[in-house]
C-alpha cells in the first residue's frame, strides 16, 4: 500500500522545499529557521522578538503573497495542463492549444490599451478583462468545434489553434498601435506576478478552488476517455457532458492563473509529462500530482527569476521557457522509445 | 437477447444502413458479414449508441437501448473494438476493471466484488497472468483478449465484437473465436460479431447475417447464407463453396480467375 502514497509524499516535500526556498530568498534573506521561529510563534500566538520583527512583516506583506500567488499559478497550471492532455489524448496539449491563453492575452492587452487611474479597480481591470476573455474563447471555439450534438476533438484543437492565432495577431496589432502603458503589457505577456499584495490572492482563489477541484474529482472520466470517445462511451460514460464538464474547469483555472500572472508557457506541458514518466498515467493519481508539482516548480522558477539578475526581476515566462524548451525535446525524443505515454 | 428493429443510419445525404432488423438470442453467435463500406461497422456503433440513428430502435427485453443514458445501456450492452491504438500506459488490470465503469461511482471506486468480477473475466479469456502487464507490452492477440476481458467485466447479457480477428495470426484468430463461443453458449449471451472472413463466420457462427450496401440481404444458418451465389453477388467475385475436410460446415473459395 505504501507505494500508493510514496508518490504524494515526495511531491508534498518537494513543494515544502520550494515554498521554503520562496519565503528565504529575496533582498532581505531569510534562513529557514528563522521562518520555522516565526511559523512556531505565530502558531501559539507568542509575542514575537524584535529581532524577528522585520522579518515577520517582509514575510507577511511581501513574501508570503507572493508566494501564495506563484503558488496558486502553477498548481493551475500543472493541473489544468494535465487535464488537458488527457482530454484531448495529446502529449503536446497545454493550457495554451485551445486559444485560452491567447484570448485571454487579447483581452489583458485590450484593457491595456487604455490608461485606468492606477488604483484597486484600475489595477483589476486588465486581469477580469483577460480573465472574460478567456471564458468567450473556450465559449466560441467550442461552438466552432461543435458538429450536431458531439464535439470532435480534432475540430477543438484546429479550432483553438485557428482562434489562437486570430487573437494572438490582433494582439501584436495593439501593441503596436497602443498609446497605453506598453511596458506592462509586454512584461505581462511574459508572466510574472507584477502585482502585490493579498488581493489577487484572494481574488483567484475561489476560480482556482473549483476549477482544480472539479479537475482532482475527473481522473476516471480522464482514464477512460484515453480509449477514444466511442470506446469510453461504450464503457458508459456520457462523453459529451464529461468533456465540457472537464473543458471549462481546466479553462476556468488557466483563465485564473493567466489573468494575474500572465502567459507563462511550459509549466501545464512539463509537469504532466514528468509525474507520468515517474509515478504512472493513471489520472486519479496524476491530476493531484501534477498540481503539486506545478506549484513547486513555478515556485523554483520565480525564486530564479528573482534571484538571478538581482535587484532587477526577470519575467518568471522567459525562464519556464529557458528550462522548458529543452526539456520539451527531450521528451519528444523519450516518447519515441517508451510507450509511457 | 438483442432485437434490432428497422434502424437507419445515414451519413448526411448518403444511407450507411437501410431498415436493417436482425435477432440476436440467448446464448447464440452471429457473424455478421459483408464487403468493405457494407456497413458493419457502422452497424455495431449504432447499436452501441455512439452514432446518432434517423430511424429504428434496438431492444432487448423490452427495454429500448438507445434512449438510456450510457451508463445504463453499458449495463445491457459490452462492446470489443478492434484493439489497435490501446493506451499503453495502464496495466492489464486497470484496464479490465474500467470495465467495470457503469456500476461504479464517478470517481471510479472499485469494490472487493468489482476485484472479484475483473479477475473472473481474465480467467474467462486465459489471461489472468497478464495481469501486472502494461498493455503496451502485450501482442495484438493478447491485447484483444484484454478488451474480451474488460468487455466481460461489463456483466452483459449482450456483447458486440467489432472485427475482433483481423490483425491476428491464426493461431489466435482460432482460439480467439473458440473462446467467444464457448463463452456465448455457456453463459447464454447473445453475441454479434462482424467479421471479415467468412470461413472463421462459417466455423463458429450459429448464423450469419450477409450487409451489402447497408442492406440485410440474407440471415440464416452458414449454410443457407454462405452460398456461391449470395457471396458472389456481394463480393462482386466469384466463388465457390466446398465442404469443409474437417467439419461440415461450409468452405467459401474465391475462383481463381486466371485460369
Amino acid at each position: 500500500m505504501s507505494h500508493r502514497f510514496l508518490p504524494y509524499l515526495w511531491t508534498c516535500v518537494f513543494l515544502l522545499l520550494a515554498i521554503v526556498l520562496s519565503v528565504a530568498i529575496g533582498s532581505v534573506p531569510i534562513p529557514p529557521l528563522s521562518q520555522l521561529r516565526l511559523l512556531a510563534d505565530w502558531l501559539m500566538r507568542k509575542p514575537l522578538p524584535d529581532s524577528l520583527q522585520i522579518f515577520a512583516s517582509i514575510i507577511s506583506a511581501i513574501r508570503l503573497p507572493r508566494t501564495a500567488l506563484v503558488l496558486l499559478t502553477g498548481a493551475a497550471l500543472g493541473g489544468s495542463g494535465a487535464a488537458d492532455q488527457g482530454l484531448f489524448r495529446n502529449p503536446l496539449a497545454d493550457p495554451y492549444l485551445i486559444g485560452v491563453a491567447s484570448g485571454a492575452g487579447l483581452g489583458a492587452v485590450l484593457a491595456m490599451s487604455v490608461n485606468w487611474p492606477y488604483t484597486f479597480w484600475g489595477l483589476m481591470v486588465v486581469p477580469l478583462a483577460a480573465f472574460c476573455a478567456a471564458l468567450a474563447t473556450v465559449f466560441v471555439v467550442y461552438s466552432l468545434a461543435r458538429l450536431g450534438k458531439t464535439v470532435p476533438t480534432t475540430n477543438l484543437i484546429l479550432a483553438g489553434v485557428a482562434f489562437g492565432s486570430f487573437a494572438s495577431a490582433l494582439t501584436s496589432y495593439l501593441m503596436l498601435r497602443s498609446t497605453g502603458d506598453l511596458h506592462r503589457a509586454i512584461a505581462w505577456m511574459l508572466g510574472g506576478a507584477s502585482q502585490a499584495g493579498w488581493s489577487p490572492v484572494l481574488a483567484v482563489l475561489p476560480f482556482l478552488v473549483i476549477g482544480l477541484g472539479v479537475l482532482v474529482l475527473s481522473g476516471h472520466s480522464l482514464n477512460l476517455m484515453q480509449y477514444g470517445d466511442d470506446q469510453a462511451q461504450q464503457l458508459g460514460l456520457h462523453v459529451t457532458r464529461a468533456r465540457t464538464v472537464i473543458l471549462v474547469a481546466a479553462s476556468l483555472a488557466t483563465a485564473a492563473a493567466v489573468s494575474f500572472s500572465g502567459i507563462i508557457g511550459f509549466i501545464g506541458l512539463i509537469i504532466p509529462h514528468v509525474m507520468r514518466l515517474w509515478f504512472g498515467a493513471d489520472y486519479r493519481r496524476l491530476l493531484p500530482l501534477s498540481i503539486l508539482g506545478g506549484a513547486g516548480a513555478l515556485l523554483l522558477a520565480d525564486v530564479l527569476a528573482r534571484t538571478l539578475l538581482a535587484p532587477q526581476e526577470l519575467p518568471v515566462g522567459i525562464i519556464t521557457a529557458l528550462a522548458g524548451a529543452p526539456f520539451f525535446l527531450w521528451v519528444l525524443r523519450r516518447t519515441k522509445n517508451q510507450g509511457y505515454w | 437477447m438483442l432485437r434490432i428493429e428497422a434502424l437507419t443510419v445515414a451519413y448526411g445525404a448518403r444511407r450507411a444502413l437501410h431498415a436493417v432488423s436482425l435477432e440476436v438470442e440467448a446464448g447464440q453467435v452471429v457473424a455478421l458479414i459483408g464487403p468493405n463500406g457494407s456497413g458493419k461497422t457502422t452497424l455495431v456503433r449504432a447499436v452501441s449508441g455512439v452514432l446518432p440513428v434517423l430511424e429504428g430502435r434496438v431492444r432487448t427485453n423490452g427495454d429500448d437501448l438507445l434512449s438510456l443514458p450510457p451508463a445504463q445501456r453499458a449495463r445491457h450492452l459490452a462492446v470489443v473494438p478492434q484493439a489497435v491504438s490501446l493506451p499503453p500506459a495502464f496495466s492489464v488490470w486497470e484496464t479490465v476493471l474500467m470495465g467495470r465503469t457503469p456500476y461504479l461511482n464517478f470517481l471510479g471506486q472499485v469494490s472487493l466484488k468489482d476485484e472479484e468480477i475483473a479477475r473472473l473475466a481474465l480467467q474467462k479469456v486465459e489471461a489472468l497472468e497478464l495481469a501486472d502487464r502494461r498493455v503496451g507490452e502485450l501482442s495484438g492477440g493478447e491485447q484483444q483478449r484484454v478488451l474480451l476481458a474488460r468487455a466481460l467485466a461489463q456483466a452483459t447479457p449482450i456483447l458486440l465484437l467489432d472485427e475482433p480477428t483481423s490483425n491476428l495470426d491464426m493461431h489466435y484468430q482460432i482460439s480467439f473465436m473458440e473462446t467467444v463461443r464457448a463463452l456465448a453458449h455457456q453463459e447464454h449471451l447473445a453475441v454479434l460479431i462482424a467479421l471479415h472472413d467468412l470461413n472463421l463466420a462459417a466455423r463458429y457462427a450459429d448464423r450469419v447475417a450477409l450487409l451489402q450496401e447497408g442492406e440485410l440481404i440474407a440471415c440464416g444458418t452458414p449454410r443457407q447464407v454462405l452460398t456461391a451465389e449470395l457471396i458472389s453477388s456481394a463480393y462482386h467475385l466469384p466463388v465457390q463453396v466446398v465442404p469443409h475436410p474437417f467439419s461440415d460446415t461450409p468452405l467459401v473459395l474465391p475462383e481463381d480467375r486466371s485460369v
